[in-house]
């Protein structure tokens, strides 16, 4: 990481937005399922415990009580774990949220294998593949602690089932908090014409490191911050392919039916050019240090510098 | 049952409530058949359950289904959705030609409720063991909102198999859900068998029990036990309240009583004529 950046916590801004949402907004509940002070849930329970309700852990129930507070007019925010609050309870996600358009917003942390030592059972890498696939689902994966914010303000404007997916560290602030945030629209936050670097949640700072050290190879890479998966920003990724010819995506993610995928069926149909994507190969994770998973599942600045040289390449 | 009941019920409101059911099979019979599929037998057993709620029970207003003060109702055993689509027909809530097209493609009735689509459905279900826990969330914002609306789901005894059910049975007693009012149709039936061979669930007014619910037993046929389980749940404070009503799946047409032949497969045009004989002229 560069020495400058500053290192933010998602979850406590995510647990801060709601109290500041809370405040002016009496639509607003929040469930979890007995990991609020891991998911920073707990904040907004100590401010207005009338309006938070602990399940326990049952993130079926929670899920379908979600459902049942957004059918009475309530703005739900339902959080956990992001292994328990995708896999655990798919069907009432399905059922009872995307297919009526339930206004819950899923809001759930430690995802990816930089949940460290808790091991593969805890490190989903196959969330945004789940969630991505529904109906109705508004799938967004915030850089870093100002968009977590960002993110969080925007979604409760509107009554559209969402899924944000943050992760348990610390990461770099890069967005700027001035910088409006949009759903579905991805901002270019670094120019450049040789090659695009389309990063999703942490894989962004990764990909601007990955982009100065191109820099160095007389490389000009363009960067893209994709924080919403879906609706995705098709035009924004035509446009790149268009112009710089050579595309690499990165996430925290398998590389099934991520981000990766998702911009590889768009180019496909729109724009064909060289493109790789990084990401956690279709396997299990492992206990480790996030750093260490991180550089043996092929996570790094590295490994994004050398899917460049890849595809530029086979560029023609 | 015990304590001192208040008969809820005069002969004219048994009268007009079992000529409704009636009215109500009837539908449910030449939907099923109209569309060749779909559930009767688990359809006719709530029946009576579903004239009684939506005839005396509900505080609702099918010109305004969205009225907030309105009290919910959650088919949770989805599949029943032909009843339901009858007593929402009869309740002014959809037209009664519309029933007919129940299952057709690009209609509003389909094959298990959707709420985003038919006027009077509370939630979109099918998938078993849902509703309980929707119908806690909505209990919950009415007490957060401080409204005096209750909420009502109908499970099926099959659901009871299902562990989210148990999951909100626990959160229902845990938050004090005293607005909260369950009927189990306890038809002995599954969709594999009986309940009893499949995944027995005995004793269940025990399990409900042990979770901290207010417990009832009645005929769930029987309208006037129906009301006064009901008004007793209402009268119940600090907890929610179970209704365990017994049932015959496929009531009201002998060859399809007390079998599991017609829980997911509808009449054809011969049984159609059969069942609609024994279920007799309606005189509303």
């Amino acid at each position: 990481m560069k020495s400058d950046w500053k290192m933010e916590s998602q979850r406590k801004v995510y647990g801060k937005s709601l109290v500041e949402l809370g405040k002016t907004r009496k639509d607003i509940v929040v469930l979890d399922a007995d990991l609020s002070s891991s998911t920073q849930t707990a904040m907004f329970a100590e401010v207005f415990p009338e309006r938070f309700f602990n399940v326990g852990i049952a993130e079926a129930n929670m899920m379908d009580t979600a459902a049942g507070f957004a059918a009475s007019g309530k703005t739900v925010f339902a959080s956990t774990f992001a292994v328990f609050g995708t896999g655990r309870c798919y069907d009432q996600i399905r059922q009872s949220i995307a297919y009526p358009k339930m206004n819950v917003k899923i809001v759930v942390t430690h995802a990816g294998i930089t949940v460290g030592g808790d091991g593969a059972s805890h490190q989903i890498v196959e969330d945004i593949a789940l969630m991505r696939v529904l109906p109705h689902m508004t799938v967004i994966v915030p850089a870093d602690a100002p968009e977590t914010r960002a993110v969080i303000m925007k979604i409760a404007e509107n009554k559209n089932p969402t899924f944000v997916r943050i992760g348990r560290s610390d990461v770099p602030t890069i967005t700027d908090p001035d910088e409006n945030f949009e759903i579905g629209k991805a901002p270019v936050i670094r120019d450049g014409t040789d090659v695009t670097l389309i990063g999703t949640g942490i894989m962004v700072s990764r990909c601007l490191l990955a982009a100065e050290e191109l820099k160095k190879h007389k490389i000009d890479a363009r960067v893209i911050n994709m924080s919403t998966i879906k609706p995705l920003d098709e035009k924004v990724i035509v446009k790149a392919a268009r112009e710089t010819g050579a595309i690499v995506t990165a996430e925290e993610h398998s590389i099934l039916e991520g981000l990766g995928s998702a911009v590889a069926m768009t180019l496909g149909e729109n724009a064909s050019v060289p493109m790789r994507r990084v990401g956690i190969p279709d396997i299990f994770g492992e206990s480790g240090d996030c750093e260490e998973l991180m550089e043996k599942y092929g996570l790094t600045a590295e490994n994004i510098v050398e899917a460049t040289h890849e595809v530029l390449s086979r560029k023609k | 049952m015990g304590g001192k009941l208040v008969d809820l019920l005069n002969v004219d409101d048994i009268t007009e409530l079992t000529e409704r059911a009636k009215k109500i099979r009837q539908h449910i019979i030449k939907m099923t058949n109209a569309a060749g599929s779909g559930h009767p037998g688990g359809s006719l057993s709530a029946v009576e359950i579903l004239v009684c709620l939506y005839f005396r029970i509900l505080k609702h207003n099918p010109k305004e289904p969205h009225w907030p003060e309105r009290d919910r109702f959650i088919l949770s055993k989805g599949h029943a959705a032909p009843a339901l689509y009858a007593v929402l027909a009869e309740s002014g809530y959809i037209p009664i030609e519309e029933l007919m097209t129940l299952r057709k493609l690009g209609c509003r009735l389909q094959g298990h409720p959707s709420m985003t689509l038919t006027p009077g459905v509370e939630m979109s279900t099918g998938s078993l063991g849902h509703g309980l826990a929707v119908a806690n969330g909505m209990a919950l914002a009415a007490k957060l909102d401080r409204k005096l609306n209750r909420t009502y789901v109908l499970c099926g005894d099959g659901e009871m198999d299902v562990g989210e059910i148990w999951e909100s049975a626990m959160l229902a007693s845990h938050y004090k859900l005293d607005n909260v009012t369950m009927y189990l149709d306890r038809n002995m039936l599954q969709l594999d068998g009986p309940t009893e061979k499949i995944m027995s669930i005995e004793p269940i007014a025990d399990k409900w029990k042990a979770f901290g619910w207010h417990v009832q037993e009645i005929d769930g046929h029987n309208m006037r036990e129906i009301m006064m389980a009901t008004e007793h749940a209402k009268n119940t404070h600090g907890k929610p309240s179970v209704i365990i009503c017994h049932t015959v799946k496929g009531k009201g047409v002998s060859f399809m009583e007390g079998t599991v032949h017609f829980h997911g497969k509808a009449p054809n045009k011969e049984e159609c004529a059969k069942a609609l004989e024994e279920i007799g002229a309606c005189r509303l």
